[in-house]
């Protein structure tokens, strides 16, 4: 039986544990190694650790800091965050990442993706395709941490990276970011069915319910961020959790179940 | 001492991290006469098969694992791209592979694929299809990691250690005299990986 992957994201900043709502100011949450070590513990599926700022400020990946990270850890991990090129990729997986996920380089440089999957297998690079709301218009694909605007729709963007060799594509509705308003599901449908590799859907999560119904709308894996650093979705309160497989089994029953009537 | 082969393509931290959390000792090598005098060699990999059969070649492995495999019955155990070129060919980049296997490397079959994505990549349960000192047939829960588009295919139906499923069944393990090869990633399967490593170091095939 397969089952459906549940993705914490970390976000980090100059060493830190960081949580950010719409993109917005980051708040601190606490020591990232602490925080693997809690999930390892909690036996997650997959880990997303992402340098929220890198890209925007022109870092690199925090190598120091990624290869104690992934020593504490024995499940998959994918890194995203101000990787330019193959070297750059090179080292993060020699880190003992196994997933580097590009975002800004991908819309600067579709053929980054395209050298990655040649060197490294298509299964190793994720597309991050971060989508804006702006007040007018459609929905807008950006780039460096939303301060740029790619121009393009979802869909497009997305069948791009799926063309350029994308083995997943991580669809991060930012308006959605830290609101616990769930996935924007309509988004996670869109794309999912225009391409053939797995979509990820990230941004609002609130409960189980949101992860089932984002899975549901078609998306391969479900990620979220505040759901798992804070108690209860309740911002004053950080507490690291993670539902159990017998939990997460249960809330995609109950909701297949509903589909069924 | 177990040798991680380094053949230039691969997750190699993660999969010393690994052995050494159960309990093994092992060094990461791209040495010839290092790998032709292991006592226990992890071939692991991530990418391509074509390429990673010419790194092979080029650096002067294949016949040092030849030797150690073949010749001297070292306990082996292929990981992902490691297990795939234990077989004879592989459809990505059309090259032959170790032979180690009467086995060959096809992508997932699109038309077979009942909706489920390409490549596979998730936590699956597998089922044993034989009883191994590695991978025993004792009915507990086995679930691992999987990242991959490509998977083997075997013409010898006792070699095949265990099957998943995605979109159709396929070969997620394989086994004969000192050589077993796994599909998935015990290096990132949690308590089920670590116990399956923990069988490898210890395992002496007969």
């Amino acid at each position: 039986m397969k089952r459906v992957r549940v993705i914490p994201v970390l976000g980090i900043d100059q060493g830190r544990l960081v949580k950010t709502v719409r993109f917005g100011e980051p708040r601190y949450i606490g020591d990232p190694l602490m925080a693997i070590r809690i999930f390892n513990d909690k036996e997650v599926d997959e880990l997303l650790i992402t340098d929220i700022r890198a890209s925007k400020a022109g870092r690199g990946p925090d190598h120091e800091l990624l290869r104690r990270m992934a020593g504490e850890c024995f499940m998959p991990i994918g890194y995203a965050g101000g990787i330019r090129s193959v070297d750059d990729a090179k080292r993060v997986f020699d880190l003992g990442i196994e997933k580097v996920g590009v975002c800004s380089a991908f819309l600067d440089r579709p053929a980054l993706v395209t050298e990655l999957a040649a060197s490294y297998g298509s299964q190793s690079v994720m597309v991050s395709i971060d989508v804006d709301k702006p007040l007018f218009g459609g929905l807008r694909v950006v780039g460096r941490s939303g301060s740029r605007s790619a121009k393009r729709g979802p869909v497009q963007v997305a069948r791009e990276a799926a063309d350029a060799g994308a083995g997943e594509i991580l669809l991060h509705a930012i308006y959605r970011e830290g609101t616990f308003k769930g996935y924007d599901l309509e988004l996670v449908a869109e794309v999912a069915a225009a391409v053939q590799v797995p979509v990820v859907a990230l941004g609002g999560a609130r409960d189980l319910n949101d992860l089932a119904a984002a899975i549901g709308a078609g998306a391969s894996a479900v990620a979220a961020s505040s759901m798992f650093v804070y108690k209860r979705n309740d911002v004053r309160s950080i507490l690291i959790n993670y539902p159990s497989p017998g939990a997460v089994d249960q809330a995609f029953r109950e909701r297949s179940g509903r589909a069924a009537v | 001492m177990t040798i991680i082969v380094d053949y230039g393509l691969g997750n190699l931290a993660s999969v010393e991290n690994m052995v050494r959390k159960a309990g093994g000792d092992c060094t990461i090598s791209s040495s010839p006469e290092e790998v032709a005098s292991a006592s226990r060699l992890i071939l692991p990999g991530v990418g391509h098969f074509a390429k990673g059969m010419e790194q092979l070649r080029q650096r002067g492995l294949q016949e040092a694992l030849d030797q150690a495999v073949l010749r001297d019955g070292k306990p082996i155990l292929g990981i992902c791209l490691g297990m795939q070129l234990m077989a004879r060919s592989s459809e990505e980049g059309h090259a032959t592979g170790l032979g180690w296997f009467k086995a060959d490397v096809v992508r997932f079959v699109q038309e077979r694929m009942a909706g489920a994505k390409v490549p596979h990549m998730g936590w699956s349960e597998v089922t044993v299809k034989k009883d191994h000192p590695v991978l025993p047939m004792d009915g507990l829960e086995e679930r691992f990691y999987f990242v991959h588009a490509y998977h083997m295919v075997c013409e010898e139906p006792s070699d095949v250690l265990a099957l998943c499923e995605h979109g159709y069944p396929f070969v997620c393990a394989v086994a004969r005299r000192n050589i077993v090869g796994v599909q998935f990633h015990p290096e990132k399967s949690h308590r089920f990986g670590m116990a399956l490593m923990e069988r490898f170091i210890q395992w002496q095939p007969a």
